[in-house]
Parts: C-alpha cells; structure tokens; sequence
C-alpha cells in the first residue's frame, strides 16, 4: 500500500517538474491593455490589436530579446499617447500583444493562429528566425493577414505571387552578400571560404555569397556548413585552415556565430573573417569576447553609422532618435534586430492611420496590407522603404554599409577606407 | 576537399581529446552513481551547466577566477547532495525506471531554475592563461585545451586516489560490489548515496568550469553534454571508471575525426550511432532489464568483483 502511494506520489512530482519546465514566465503572454485616452481631445474609435511574435528565450534569444524590447518601447509609447489617429480624425488605441516563440517554428505557428483567431490582430510583426518566420508563411497566406518578418532569408518574401501578405524589414542577404564579397577583393583576396549555419538563413547567405562571387570574379574554394546549436566548429575550421582561402566570409548569428570566432583566433587564424548582419548586436562582441572579435568585418544597415551620416540624409533623424529612445527605455545597446520590428510597428501603424472606420476585421487586414505594399520613401532603421507588389522587402545594397569591430565597438568603414 | 597532412590530423585529434575529457568527466559521474545506486543519472550534464554558471557569476561579483572555480563546484556539489536528498532518496524503493524519470524532471527543473536565474543569453568566460596558441607540430592547442586536459588528468588521479586509498572510497567501492553486505558491514547506504551525488555533482562542475571559455555558458548547455557523457559511460560498459575515460576520450575522438573527414553536419549524429553500434555489440553484456545489472557487468575502478542485485 505504501508503495502504491510512493509511486502515484512520484509521478506527481514527474508531472508537477514538467509542467513548471513548462511554464517559464517568457513563456506566458506579454499583453497589457491599452490606456484609455482620457486626456486626448479627439473622440475614442475602434481599438486595434498588433501581434509581435519574438524568439525572446531559446537559441535566437540574442535577436529575439532586443525584438520584444522593440515592441515593448513602442507599445509604452503607445500608451503614453493613447494609440494614433486614424483617417476620420477618431483615437484608436491600440493593443500589442507580445509572444515568445521560444525560437521554435511549432511555436511560433500555434501562437500566430492564437493572434489571428484569439486577440483577432490586424497585422503580425516578427518571426525573429528564418525557420520561424518561413514556417509562419503558409499561416498568413491562408488567414489572409499581413506578416511583417524580421528575419533575412529572402524566401520569406519570394516569390512574390506566393508571398501576398507576407513583407519584411530584415535587408536580404542579397544586399549584404556583395559588400562581403567586394570587400574581399578590394583587398586582393580572391579565394574565399563561404560558412554557414545550417538553416534557411545560413543557406540563403552562401546562396547569395556564391552569387556575388561569380560576379565579382572570386573564387570559392572551401564551404562549410555547422549547426545553430553547435559547440564546437574546430573541424570545419580546421579544413578552412587546410584550404587555399584568403578570407573567411560567414552566415550565422550568435551563439554560433560568437563560438565560430572564438575558435577561429583559437586556431591561429590570421586571414580577414568576414561576417553577415547576423552579429548586428552589441552582445555579439561580448559573446565573443572583445579581443576574439577584434577586426571582424560584417554588413549591416545604417544604424551604425547614424552619426557619420550626412545631415540631408532622411535616415539619420530616424536612426538618432530610435538610437535614443531604445536605450533609454531598455538601458541596453542598440540592436539592428529591434530595428527590423521596429520598423515592421510603424509600417503597421502608417497604415493603420490612413485604414477608413468601419470595417471588417478581414477588410481591415486587407486595407492594411495594401497601404504597407504602396509604402514609398519610407526612412526605417533599415533604410528607406521602397515596397512595391513585385519588391516585398523595398530595400537595396545602397542602404547597407560595411562595419569592422574595433576596441569592442562597431566602427564603420565607407568603402574609401577599404 | 583540401588536402590534409598530418598536422591536420593531429589537429583533429587534439580537438577531439580535449572535447573527450569533458565527457569523460560527465561519464565519471554517471557511472559512480550507477555503480553504488542502480540510477542512471540523465540530469548530469545540469552540474557542468551549474558549474559554469555559478563561475561565471562569482567572476562577475568580482572573485579571482580560482576562487570563483572553487565556490562554483562547492556550490555544485552541495547543490547535488540537495537534489538527491530532495529527489532521489524519498524514491529509493522506486523502480529504476522510475527514478531515472526523476532524473529527467531533475534536469528539466534545473534547467529552467538557471533560464530564471540567468536568462537565455549565453556567457563568456575568459580563457584561464591568456597567450596565442601553442604550435604541436603543425597543431594549434589553445592553452584552455591544456588547462581541459590537465584538469581532467588531476580530476582522475584525485579520484582515484579517493576511491583506491581511503576508507570512504572502500565503502563507496564496498556499495558498488554488494550493497546488502556492506549494509551488514555497517556502511550507510543512504550516506554512499549522498556521497556518490556530491562527487559526481562536483565532476560535472570542473568539465562545466574549464570547457565554458571554449564555448559560451548558457542554461541549455548541459543537456548535449549530459547525452554524450552518457554516451561515453555506455561505451565503456556503464560500471567501469576506466572504461568510462576511455569511452569518453574515444568519442571525443571520433567525433572531431568523423566531423573533419567525413562532414561536420553528422558530428551528433555519429556520437548516437557509436551508442547504438556499442549497444548493439555488447548487448548480451548490458542488463536487458532497467535496474538488473548481470552477474558479466564490469565493476568500478576495474577491481575483480561483481555486482549484485541491489534492491532487496
């Protein structure tokens, strides 16, 4: 009889620790309800509700972290001002509603239908990984509502005709492959090794790194691919070492991407590593540690290099003031990544200040989505969008610059330097 | 495909020694506690995790880096005896199936205590001697990997010393041979237990210290370590410390050269398919019950004695 009681008491036990795994506290939602518009003068409309799907804990927590501190800025912004004003001159407040994937594409897809079907949101913002948000397309594609990705695999986006409501902040690795690449040779290397991290992200990079080198006329002499979890890339490297490269050009981000540097300088490694606008993050050079990711060279957007702007260019009012107002809320270094959700809100909440009142939510989520496809000369922290029904992403190579790591800081490197 | 001399090999094993002797520190642990208790431990790659962890915090809070080392294993250690106390000995006459759950929900408990405490984003720990690395015929070995590898050669002289030369190794030795008998001998059961916890707690926590430079430490990072650990412990036969080193310098081994030579995207995979073709070749020697070990079965510290059925 004891043990009877032992046993149905130990599996208590088995179940209680695996529901309280379960429940981490990331996990749960991160919804706050807006504030009524007390002091505002124009008369309270509709509500609205936007959806932010982040990897804020698992593996692209370093990316999906400073996403879901994007999307909190705003929403307290949000409700500072009591949401926006709409087209007929109404206040409508709007809700965010913050998930966290846990940087698993299961996950992000049973949260996306509990946005779409549960808080019933206008748009989606985030999809941090590549897997996520390429998992997150057939979802929106037949809820019929707009996703607005921050990851970078251009297949998110392309091809268009499948991609209807599907649009993203992240430059492509496209636009950053050839600065890589160009780099390279201004420098007279012309035998290359291209790593990558096995996943849509990493494969997309050596696509579009393959691509830019045959049109540069380099020569890819060793590719190598490692895993997003992996501890250990010593192998891959050590064949690196073996090749004939000049140059070492990777798609990953951190951990991976930390760890691979690390290994990199642990292996005596003296040729340039170049890296991708994965490692667009301040941690990255911690991760790492700042003598390790001393002189690595990567692409990124322009957030970098806000100060060295010229005053007429329209980003740099935009980067400066995202620059201020993310650190002040979080305390914590910018991040290229908060700047993709970033920009996919405002995108979100331009259309939803030009949408008429008195629709359906499906006309709505249409409405919302066409305004965001007709988006021109917009100045993001990407860069300036040019959205169109054939260019989904509406960004170009113009709006990436190259950037060394020098002393722990980023420091960017205008191509008369190179 | 570039074309390897023998430096590269070589570096490919030295890589590889140094990776095995951290799993050989996980396989240490594991066996010790399923020699003296019957309970395979999966939560062991969680002590590797603590250890860096609770380093990396010390050194935050301004401690030396020896001392942090210490306070994090002795922290480790007790943490260990806790968990057995709170888990394991409330179920000793649990089926093994039973408490290897437990186990499981241990790991699965710690790991999200650390997401709590911690976070999700990875930590860096400096490297112990700052230096390039040194050249080994061609070779790079960073000093870390020297400090992995001399650590784990003092982790085992210390540990043999313990179990070969004193009274207490003789009654951890006496529980792993006969449990029954040594109870009669007067040796506490429950105390060798806690003992065997606390010593594989604080193995874990040395392979956790000296491999998080390499790596970064993170909440997540002992669940692949504690796999490979117990991977390296089924090598070399579960119950054997000799075999369990052996085991693990080999699979450290054959993963670097499986990765270089064949390609990295297996590396996992060869480590489980090693696991499987060692199952599969000695299966008439491992226990086809949980919990039965056979009368065959190797014994710790490689002395002629057999265990017996543990559970009365």
């Amino acid at each position: 009889m004891v043990k009877w009681n032992r046993s149905v008491c130990l599996s208590l036990v088995c179940l209680a620790a695996l529901l309280l795994a379960s429940c981490t506290p990331a996990a749960a939602p991160q919804a706050t309800a807006p504030t009524a518009a007390a002091r505002a003068e124009a008369k309270v409309g509709e509500a609205f509700a936007i959806g932010v799907l982040v990897a804020s804990t698992g593996g692209a927590a370093a990316l999906g972290e400073p996403e879901r501190d994007a999307a909190r800025l705003v929403q307290s912004q949000l409700e500072a001002q009591g949401g926006i004003i709409g087209a007929a001159g109404l206040r409508h407040p709007i809700k965010v509603v913050i998930y966290d994937t846990g940087s698993t594409a299961d996950t992000a897809i049973t949260l996306a239908k509990k946005l779409i079907n549960d808080d019933k949101v206008v748009a989606i913002v985030g999809g941090t990984t590549s897997p996520e948000s390429l998992a997150l397309v057939p979802i929106v594609q037949e809820a019929k509502i707009p996703f607005i990705s921050a990851a970078s695999s251009s297949q998110i986006v392309e091809p268009v005709a499948d991609r209807f409501w599907v649009f993203k902040t992240a430059q492509n690795n496209r636009h950053t492959a050839p600065q890589q690449v160009e780099y390279a040779k201004a420098k007279g290397l012309t035998k290359i090794a291209n790593l990558y991290v096995n996943n849509s992200y990493g494969e997309d990079g050596r696509n579009a790194i393959r691509d830019a080198t045959k049109a540069a006329g380099v020569e890819i002499v060793i590719e190598e691919t490692f895993e997003a979890a992996d501890t250990n890339m010593m192998a891959q490297l050590t064949k690196v070492k073996a090749s004939s490269a000049q140059a070492v050009l990777v798609t990953a981000i951190p951990p991976a991407a930390a760890i691979l540097t690390k290994q990199y300088r642990e292996l005596g490694l003296k040729i340039p590593l170049i890296q991708n606008h994965g490692i667009g993050m301040k941690s990255f050079i911690t991760q790492a540690g700042p003598e390790n990711a001393e002189g690595v060279l990567f692409p990124m957007g322009k957030l970098v290099a806000a100060q060295a702007l010229p005053d007429n260019d329209p980003q740099k009012a935009v980067l400066l003031n995202f620059i201020k107002e993310y650190e002040a809320f979080t305390k914590n270094p910018t991040s290229t990544f908060a700047g993709h959700v970033w920009d996919g809100m405002q995108l979100t909440l331009k259309a939803l200040e030009k949408m008429p009142t008195g629709l359906k939510l499906e006309e709505q989520r249409a409405k919302i989505r066409d305004s965001i496809e007709n988006t021109k000369a917009f100045p993001g922290t990407g860069g300036i969008f040019n959205l169109s029904a054939q260019d989904h992403v509406g960004l170009s190579a113009n709006d990436i610059v190259l950037v060394k790591i020098a002393d722990g800081n980023w420091v960017y490197m205008p191509r008369e330097k190179w | 495909m570039p074309n390897y001399d023998l430096s590269n090999y070589l570096q490919f094993i030295l890589s590889g020694l140094s990776t095995g002797s951290i799993y050989v520190l996980v396989a240490l642990g594991v066996v010790t506690i399923y020699s003296v208790t019957g309970i395979v431990n999966l939560a062991q790659g969680e002590y590797c995790m603590l250890g860096a962890m609770l380093a990396v915090t010390f050194i935050r809070w301004g401690l030396p880096l020896g001392l942090a080392a210490a306070a994090a294993i002795i922290g480790v250690t007790a943490i260990g005896v806790l968990i057995e106390r709170l888990t394991v000995q409330p179920a000793r006459s649990a089926s093994s199936i039973t408490l290897i759950m437990i186990t499981v929900g241990v790991s699965i408990v710690v790991r999200g205590v650390a997401l709590l405490a911690w976070g999700t984003a990875p930590f860096s720990l400096p490297a112990f001697t700052k230096g390039p690395p040194l050249d080994v015929l061609g070779a790079a070995v960073s000093l870390q990997r020297l400090w992995i590898l001399g650590t784990a050669v003092v982790t085992l002289l210390l540990l043999y010393f313990l179990l070969e030369r004193t009274l207490l190794g003789k009654a951890v030795r006496a529980c792993a041979i006969n449990r029954q008998a040594a109870g009669l001998m007067g040796i506490a059961a429950s105390q060798m237990s806690a003992l065997v916890f606390a010593l594989s707690a604080a193995l874990g926590a040395v392979g956790g210290i000296v491999i998080a430079p390499l790596m970064l430490a993170s909440y997540d990072m002992g669940l692949m370590l504690g796999l490979k650990g117990f991977v390296a412990a089924v090598i070399g036969g579960l119950t054997s410390l000799p075999g369990a080193v052996i085991g693990g310098l080999l699979l450290g081994v054959i993963e670097s050269l499986g990765a270089g030579l064949i390609s990295s995207g297996f590396k996992d995979a060869i480590a489980f398919l090693v696991l499987l073709l060692v199952i599969f070749a000695r299966s008439g020697r491992f226990p086809n019950r949980l919990g039965r070990r056979p009368a065959r079965a190797g014994e710790l510290a490689g002395r002629g004695a057999r265990p017996t059925e543990t559970r009365p």
